[in-house]
């Protein structure tokens, strides 16, 4: 009886809410923003930013002479499409160091004795090293030089060499995937997580924290009071940096205890990038807020940040992969910096050297974002 | 009594020609305002006349577009961070954190104020304004009559010389409202000159001195008194049978500029005493009666309203 009185139906009050529905949806600008801005955003990047394939990755040669053997093998990689040699060097030691760095995705090394071998037939073996932290990137790549059809050097070498490089090739191609050996995609996953939950929850945290104060009217009366925009800033981001580190905590803890990620550099080192990504991220939270009505509206726009960090950081697909523009989307964000940060630190064992570099970045954009929030925060509510 | 000006250096605020637009709209449109020194000042209007966007100039909140002048002698333009250690603002909707207490809300303030002697500050204006027995209790908790002394509380830790309360007792129980004035005159009497806005016919007569605001204009200033009896306005209280239909009749008579309910009476207004009566006569079939009776601050304002915009009508026609 009472569920047969919950079912009851009148077609005029149905039609009234769907009426005012459309008209609460037309006035609600970021809402509007959201449903179609946020299909229109993903379809963009989906479609034409990410690539799970990536080609032309960056790769160092080391070889002993710039001969034509050398020269071969180079054409032969390129040929792939799936490697740009963008540095050839006689020290293994440097390209290791390019390698370590993250400046290069692969080193091939060709020994010194190589082409003696082949002319003599004892197989000889090119050595293929790979930054297999992130393993999405490399896979295809690897898969490539594998192929044996794929080493045709006949154009460049004649003579007795060009008998021993007919199919299959009179060499083999050894494989090392660095730093992550086992190829466990959790190893990149993991520690790329820090850096997207520090992303979701510190610009959300403050985001909201503002437009609480303009939202409940409290915002006319720190108008009122002598309190300059940076002690307001400061003091809503300052408390979140604390949860941002017991945020830290809690994920590193597991990704070590739970996932087994390795943890080969410093702790402390990686405290103290961290509180410069936590910082950005609690600044850009803090300039959606001054530019949000609502709460609501603070967190439908922080949406907007939050989809193409994921998308372009290199968290979810490789960057080296995306196209030029995505790239430099890319690099203006901080989680694209702080992963390459964190990875460096718990997988390769990054220290004060390797990581100063990429600390440049995350302070220019840091500086930026501080300065666009102290532009946007209004003293006054004209 | 003479208008005799008081010296610059006697007014708590002073400015002449206050302007202010939003957008295509001009919400304050040439204000003068004079505020001696320790008077509690009535700023009265109907909503929209502009009231809480002057308010909102006098503390810094907004940008003049227009006038020039002091309050606490800092300049209206160029001062608003320095005025702000100075003046105390009370909004119209509450506007402290709702979700801490009465005692944080009290400390948070005085810390941003940098009161030296936090503790002994908070705890004097606490007892001072009967808080302390809900010092714990959290603000949004609290009535609407304790909720404006908490705001009014919070605007005092840093002595403030200048007080502007936004309808402060708006939505507040009769009793609560009767304290609440207790409390801005004492404030008064210890030299806090005090602006506030109300709605509320029967503080207009708690102020020394008001000033009625319409259209983003003055209406008109002076002591209740003085306003009061410049309206010219004469007012019957008339009683009888068959008033519902009364209302209608008489508010077509010419002498008759108001006409409005009273209980079980109606109170007819008008300026022509003998107009008046003659069509009081004119409509009576030996069932009313009538007694005159000062008008009430309502029908004032009322009446003023319609001057200005007649005033104003005129102009725009010669």
């Amino acid at each position: 009886m009472d569920l047969a009185r919950r079912f009851r139906f009148s077609w005029s009050a149905f039609v009234a809410m769907v009426v005012k529905e459309f008209v609460q949806m037309r006035r609600d600008r970021v809402t509007l923003a959201m449903m179609l801005g946020i299909p229109l955003l993903q379809l963009l990047l989906f479609g034409f930013a990410i690539n799970t394939n990536p080609k032309q990755l960056p790769t160092a040669v080391v070889a002993g002479d710039q001969g034509p053997l050398t020269r071969g093998v180079m054409t032969a990689l390129q040929n792939t499409g799936y490697f740009r040699v963008t540095v050839l060097t006689s020290s293994s030691r440097y390209a290791d160091r390019l390698l370590e760095r993250g400046r290069v995705q692969f080193v091939v090394t060709i020994p010194v004795d190589f082409e003696r071998r082949l002319a003599a037939g004892s197989r000889p073996a090119m050595l293929i090293e790979a930054d297999a932290t992130d393993p999405t990137a490399i896979n295809n790549a690897l898969a490539a030089a594998a192929q044996p059809r794929n080493w045709v050097l006949d154009d460049v070498l004649s003579g007795p060499l060009a008998a021993r490089l007919g199919e299959p090739p009179g060499f083999e191609v050894v494989i090392h995937r660095r730093y992550n050996p086992e190829v466990i995609t959790q190893y990149n996953i993991v520690p790329g997580l820090i850096g997207v939950i520090l992303t979701q929850t510190m610009v959300i945290i403050t985001s909201i924290a503002v437009t609480r104060e303009r939202e409940r009217g409290t915002l006319e009366t720190l108008l009122v009071m002598p309190i300059g925009p940076l002690a307001v800033m400061m003091g809503k981001i300052f408390p979140y940096i604390f949860v941002g580190y017991f945020q830290l905590a809690i994920i590193v803890a597991a990704a070590h205890f739970i996932f087994g990620v390795p943890v080969f550099g410093s702790l402390a080192l990686l405290s103290v990038v961290t509180i410069v990504f936590i910082a950005s991220n609690l600044a850009i939270g803090f300039i959606f807020s001054t530019v949000a009505k609502s709460q609501l509206e603070a967190v439908q726009m922080t949406f907007f940040f939050f989809l193409p960090s994921i998308l372009l950081s290199g968290f979810m697909f490789p960057f080296r992969g995306m196209p030029e523009w995505a790239q430099v989307i890319g690099s203006a964000l901080p989680l694209t910096h702080y992963l390459r940060v964190v990875r460096g630190i718990l997988l390769k064992g990054f220290g004060a050297p390797e990581v100063a570099p990429h600390l440049g970045p995350m302070f220019v954009i840091l500086l930026v974002i501080v300065i666009a929030a102290l532009v946007r925060y209004r003293e006054t509510l004209d | 009594m003479g208008e005799v000006g008081p010296s610059p250096r006697d007014l708590a605020i002073d400015v002449r020609g206050l302007e202010k637009r939003f957008g295509g709209v001009t919400a304050v449109n040439g204000v003068d305002l004079q505020v001696p020194k320790g008077m509690i000042y009535g700023f009265l209007g109907p909503n929209g006349s502009g009231k809480t966007t002057t308010l909102r100039m006098l503390c810094g909140l907004l940008k003049p577009d227009g006038g020039s002048g002091t309050r606490l002698r800092y300049d209206i333009h160029t001062e608003a961070r320095e005025i702000k250690r100075r003046i105390g603002y009370m909004t119209q909707k509450f506007s402290f954190y709702e979700d801490l207490t009465v005692e944080e809300n009290l400390n948070f303030v005085a810390r941003v104020y940098n009161i030296p002697d936090r503790a002994r500050t908070v705890g004097r204006i606490m007892e001072d304004l009967d808080l302390a027995c809900r010092r714990n209790q959290k603000a949004g908790q609290l009535s609407g009559g304790w909720k404006q002394r908490v705001a009014l509380a919070a605007c005092l830790s840093h002595d403030p010389a200048l007080l502007l309360l936004d309808e402060p007792t708006a939505g507040v129980d009769p009793e609560a409202r009767r304290s609440f004035w207790n409390i801005i005159h004492r404030l008064a009497s210890q030299g806090i000159t005090v602006l506030v806005t109300t709605h509320y016919m029967d503080e207009v007569e708690r102020c020394h001195r008001i000033t009625y605001l319409a259209g983003g204009r003055v209406v008109t200033s002076g002591t209740p008194r003085e306003v009061s009896d410049r309206s010219g306005l004469v007012a019957f209280a008339v009683s009888g049978a068959g008033l519902d239909d009364l209302r209608q009749t008489l508010g077509r008579e010419k002498a008759i500029r108001g006409v409005s309910a009273l209980g079980a009476q109606i109170v007819v207004t008008g300026r022509d005493r003998e107009a008046m009566e003659r069509a009081l006569a004119h409509v009576n079939a030996g069932h009313l009666s009538w007694e005159q009776i000062p008008p009430s601050f309502e029908d004032v304002f009322v009446e003023l309203i319609h001057q200005a915009t007649e005033s104003q009508g005129k102009g725009a026609w010669t």
